[in-house]
């Protein structure tokens, strides 16, 4: 007699989630057996509404991509632009970027955390990561005038200079993590629920995260030496020596379960607290943008003709943009957006696979999905086990009967 | 009558369901920012529910894409009357810098009728609480409404 199983629909709006996603489960008794996941909910078509604004325009677009790394998303973007019409940012504008860069950092694995502790039911934990989070939001009010999408990149550099104010608040909050952040990392890591909750749950081996193009913190988990900080330095990297944080050169192994994927991003806040501080005694003098004038620069990217490329490593993994611009063209001629998210949401089936459903939130949490980010494009084959939306066979129908369509009656 | 008056003593501790119908993420995460113990909206009995069966207010957030129309008209319809929907963010209000998809089905209020506009891209998580205190006053209206005409069909 053959097991009978039985299929869980979740999402696309769940408790467990905080963004919409699908996902079905093929369970037997507790344990799944399969899973398919379905992407493509909030698919806003972002790419085409970049192709009718100009370069300064889409910073404000590519910047509500995810505002939960709406810094990496900008400057991806404004490197391929920089790229394409080969502009040269001073380099106190280099150190900005990456100081904001590593703030976002550190807020997004804080809430990563946060949320993580949430999904098995660790409130009190979840409550203590809300309530340092705060701090760096508040930094980041500080010297942007915003919490969530600060607006503060340009095309050449950025917008607001640090000001001796603004230095001395980042280095409170350095000093603040510092102290109190191991009280959270201490009451997860060390509590024995929490440890048995995520310990060898959701396992990505490192054969398999290379194989399935994780990127991040999830491939780093899975002990993948992987880091654009670190192997193209962009921006002020180069100067300050990132090294890539895998979980074997602190514990002995990586495993790559989610205790993994937890200890890497929390051991990373504590990395870009050091990168803050390097970048702040070493900040050069000098101006923060190549030309003041929005009106020059537009015009400028008017008569810039090529295709830029900008790589960056996002809290969640690599962030790539693909820029063109055409000369004569005020707009985008092409662009595209590549977020982490879609190369980590490979690995989910793998990740699920012997787990029980009440871990199946966790996993889809561990990887630190972002939704917004991955909904780039209509998907038409998600997973690697995943549903076949639309098959080969189709897409080739349909693409024949487009031709037949533009071809002279 | 004002406001702060009526928020004195609440009349009931709301329950808040969230649909994020293609937003950035930004709200949502404010949102959360106001069960954090900051903002701790759950000091006035208010909190997130997981199901919109057991909720009072709906918060949306986003511009409602194609996919997601169908599905947050079924959570809308979900929620037992009487209810209010609070949207949250400029992007669901007005659609701000999503204009022009081929994807997109919004504002919110082209699908559902709204009864608070919070703005901002995204709003503080004072102003999410601004919007929800505001929603108490619409819910007690609509429960007055729902009470009137209630007794009149029993006489």
């Amino acid at each position: 007699m053959s097991a009978k199983t039985y299929t869980v629909p979740i999402g696309p709006v769940h408790v467990g989630l905080k963004e919409p996603i699908t996902a079905w489960l093929d369970l037997d008794g507790e344990k799944i057996v399969g899973a398919r996941v379905r992407p493509g909910a909030i698919h806003r078509g972002i790419e085409m509404m970049g192709r009718e604004r100009n370069p300064i325009q889409v910073i404000y677009l590519a910047e509500r991509i995810c505002g939960i790394c709406s810094f990496s998303h900008i400057t991806a973007f404004l490197r391929a632009v920089e790229d394409a019409a080969q502009i040269q940012v001073p380099a106190r504008g280099q150190y900005i970027r990456s100081l904001v860069l590593e703030l976002e950092r550190v807020h997004s694995h804080i809430l990563w955390a946060g949320v993580a502790c949430y999904s098995i039911g660790f409130d009190s934990a979840f409550q203590l990561g809300m309530l340092m989070r705060e701090r760096v939001m508040d930094v980041l009010e500080a010297y942007t005038g915003n919490r969530v999408n600060y607006g503060v990149g340009t095309v050449g550099g950025v917008r607001w200079d640090i000001t001796p104010e603004v230095d001395a608040v980042i280095r409170d909050m350095i000093r603040y993590y510092r102290s109190e952040f191991s009280a959270f990392y201490d009451i997860v890591t060390q509590d024995p629920i929490a440890k048995a909750r995520m310990r060898d749950v959701g396992v990505l081996s490192y054969e398999d995260a290379i194989r399935l193009c994780a990127l991040g913190p999830t491939a780093r988990a899975s002990g993948v030496r992987c880091d654009l900080r670190w192997s193209a330095p962009y921006e002020a990297y180069g100067d300050l020596d990132v090294k890539p944080v895998v979980p074997q050169d602190y514990v002995g192994e990586a495993r790559g379960d989610v205790f993994d994927r937890f200890l890497v991003r929390v051991l990373e806040v504590y990395q870009s607290l050091d990168l803050m501080e390097k970048i702040l005694d070493g900040l050069p003098e000098g101006d923060i943008v190549f030309e003041k004038s929005v009106v020059k620069v537009l015009s400028l990217l008017k008569k810039a003709e090529g295709t830029g490329w900008g790589i960056i490593e996002a809290p969640r993994g690599d962030d790539s943009r693909v820029v063109h611009l055409t000369s004569g063209n005020e707009n985008l001629t092409w662009w595209k957006v590549r977020a982490p998210t879609y190369a980590n949401a490979v690995s989910w089936p793998v990740m699920f696979m012997g787990n029980e459903l009440a871990d199946a939130p966790l996993i889809i949490n561990s990887i630190d999905p972002c939704i917004s980010c991955m909904e780039r494009m209509l998907v038409t084959n998600a997973g690697t086990g995943g549903e076949q939306i639309m098959t080969r066979e189709q897409l080739l129908d349909l693409s024949r009967e487009k031709t037949r369509r533009l071809m002279p009656a | 009558m004002k406001l702060e008056k009526y928020l004195e003593i609440l009349p009931k501790s709301l329950w808040v369901t969230t649909c994020n119908s293609g937003s950035c993420n930004g709200c949502d995460i404010e949102i959360v920012a106001t069960i954090s113990p900051r903002y701790d909206i759950e000091r006035f009995g208010m909190k997130l529910v997981g199901t919109p069966r057991h909720a009072d207010v709906l918060v949306v957030t986003g511009p409602v894409t194609t996919y997601m129309k169908d599905r947050l008209l079924r959570i809308y319809h979900q929620i037992p009357d009487p209810k209010v929907v609070v949207v949250v963010g400029n992007c669901g209000a007005s659609g701000d810098v999503f204009y022009r998809s081929y994807s997109l089905e919004g504002p919110v209020d082209r699908i559902i009728p709204v009864d608070v506009y919070v703005h901002g891209c995204p709003p503080r998580p004072e102003a999410i609480i601004e919007g929800v205190a505001k929603a108490v006053l619409k819910l007690e209206g609509k429960r007055k409404e729902l009470i009137c005409a209630a007794q009149g069909e029993t006489e």
